[in-house]
């Protein structure tokens, strides 16, 4: 998939004449994803291929029938540092498809994404050692990133008192709550400000308190020459976090700009 | 100018692709911690649950000996049995069982982790380490057992005793080695850990625990001479050779030579061939 000349690659932004003039201001460029295309493998039931049916593909006559999602369809743009971007979009726009390929986690059947470094990747859902207590998570969760030990004994009380879970960090990670497993694992992730963070609709499990400190921390982040990406249904979250907005529709991306003006569009379309 | 170009020139990383063998280990170097500490934390939580608690650390190969040593000691007939056949069979149990817990383990390592490989960055190899690591911290009051029970049976102690050190180490890279190929395999191919008990199984009758390979088949000289080659026999035979007096138990020199190289050649492979497949790990497609 070669890329249209006419189009400067890194601000390939069609729909939006509302970009900051120069594209990042001469900031560092920290994610460039450029021309994006993912491609599930899908039966019709709904089954995803395993190994043993991929093999057997062409002898078909088993009932079921391949069909090929495509979930992105050529999305590019660049992410610089200091940006918080708000990723919007209908259910199966592809938000959480374009974070993963960010990531690593899934393959892009066409083209390519760079980054900085590896981002850490918050979703909703399991917890990260569920057999081990909060305590231990942390711990380990800091290690893994590359901390020392004593940098996270430094971190350690920050990082409960800010997941706001005092009374339970002796417990394992398996009767956390959802949003408590959330919030550890929100607390965990942004202890390293200067690099990438996806948010994948991970705060909405959490309460009212709990989002307002996390909206606060993106905004240190992106603050300290991070790099946050947060995917969620609640505008008034990104309105308040983001400095940037990509909105999505079936796999394109249909408008990358101010806050304000992408969400406003959003919602016009959304009531259509 | 290309994007690729652009991306170099920023100082940024194709996603999907892996850094460089060399710093790849450096960054693992630098998660020893996590690894000794996952290794630490998995243990006590797996005890936590008991009533016993960390006892079962020490409880749990007292039984297994107790179990084998009457299957074995009584009931099953005495072909091909060494003498000290109890210390023998203790011996053997005990080193047999690190193997075959921390391949089965390790094998899933990767596999058992989706939650933390996909929320965190940081080089996947720790995960496969940290479960032998973990295998091998409950290996070591095995052998504290090993070595009071041949004393309280007799056998007094020897310099010839430590060589049981080099022999371990070699014995847990190996292991690392070869669960670091398991995890990788099982990522491809998720049967694999279902075939996993029946292969060490498998191994744990063909070895020698209970019997002797060189006695049972002493007509049968090809067959001592592959066994020669299986690394389990090879760091059994060792041990027992560094523990255990008597003209069965003498130290087959080139043993060391097989050993050393099953080791070091199955770690070193290990880590290259689970690091090619780097960005694999943790994908959902």
């Amino acid at each position: 998939m070669s890329t249209d000349p006419t189009i400067p690659t890194t601000t390939t932004t069609p729909a939006t004449p509302d970009v900051p003039d120069v594209p990042g201001g001469g900031r560092k460029p920290v994610v460039i994803v450029d021309d994006v295309h993912v491609k599930y493998k899908v039966f019709a039931t709904g089954k995803r291929p395993t190994a043993a049916d991929r093999r057997s593909l062409n002898l078909k006559g088993r009932g079921k029938q391949m069909r090929t999602v495509h979930a992105l369809k050529g999305v590019s743009f660049t992410a610089y540092e200091n940006d918080s971007i708000g990723v919007i979009g209908t259910n199966g726009s592809g938000k959480s498809t374009l974070m993963r390929a960010i990531v690593g986690l899934t393959t892009t059947s066409d083209g390519a994404i760079y980054a900085a470094s590896r981002p850490s990747l918050l979703g909703v859902g399991a917890a990260l050692i569920r057999d081990l207590s909060g305590d231990r998570n942390i711990i380990l969760g800091g290690l893994a990133m590359g901390f020392t030990m004593d940098e996270i004994e430094e971190n350690y009380d920050d990082i409960v008192s800010f997941a706001g879970l005092e009374k339970f960090v002796d417990l394992p990670m398996r009767a956390y709550s959802s949003g408590m497993t959330a919030r550890l694992k929100f607390a965990i992730a942004s202890v390293k400000t200067h690099e990438i963070l996806i948010v994948d609709e991970a705060l909405a499990v959490g309460d009212r308190t709990f989002r307002q400190r996390s909206e606060a921390r993106i905004r240190e982040i992106r603050d300290n020459a991070g790099t946050v990406f947060l995917v969620s249904h609640s505008m008034k979250s990104i309105k308040d976090t983001c400095s940037r907005v990509i909105w999505l529709d079936q796999g394109t991306l249909i408008m990358d700009g101010d806050p304000d003006e992408v969400i406003a569009a959003y919602n016009a379309a959304q009531d259509k | 100018m290309t994007t690729a170009e652009d991306a170099a020139r920023a100082g940024l990383i194709k996603v999907g692709g892996r850094p460089p063998l060399k710093t790849y280990v450096s960054e693992v170097w630098r998660r020893r911690a996590f690894i000794f500490s996952m290794a630490k934390f998995k243990i006590e939580s797996e005890n936590q649950q008991n009533s016993l608690g960390m006892f079962w650390v020490i409880l749990k190969p007292l039984l297994n000996a107790l179990v084998y040593g009457a299957i074995f000691g009584f009931l099953i007939g005495t072909n091909g049995r060494p003498e000290h056949f109890v210390e023998f069979l203790i011996i053997g149990v005990f080193v047999f069982e690190f193997f075959a817990q921390s391949w089965t383990s390790g094998g899933k390592a990767i596999t058992n982790n989706a939650a933390l490989l996909q929320s965190l960055a940081f080089p996947r190899l720790a995960l496969p380490l940290a479960a032998v690591t973990q295998r091998f911290l409950q290996f070591l009051p095995t052998v504290a057992i090993m070595l009071v029970f041949l004393l309280v049976s007799g056998n007094a102690p020897t310099f010839q005793w430590l060589l049981i050190v080099p022999i371990f180490t070699l014995y847990f890279l190996f292991n690392c080695g070869l669960a670091l190929v398991t995890a990788r395999l099982s990522v491809h191919w998720r049967d694999l850990n279902n075939f996993l008990p029946f292969l060490t199984r498998f191994f744990f009758y063909t070895t020698g625990i209970f019997f002797s390979i060189e006695k049972r088949f002493a007509e049968h000289p090809t067959l001592v001479k592959i066994t020669d080659f299986q690394p389990i026999h090879e760091f059994l035979s060792l041990a027992r050779a560094a523990l255990l007096e008597g003209p069965d138990y003498g130290m087959n020199g080139i043993y060391w030579v097989y050993a050393t190289a099953w080791s070091l050649g199955l770690f070193a492979f290990g880590i290259w061939f689970f690091w090619r497949a780097e960005e694999r790990y943790g994908r959902v497609d």
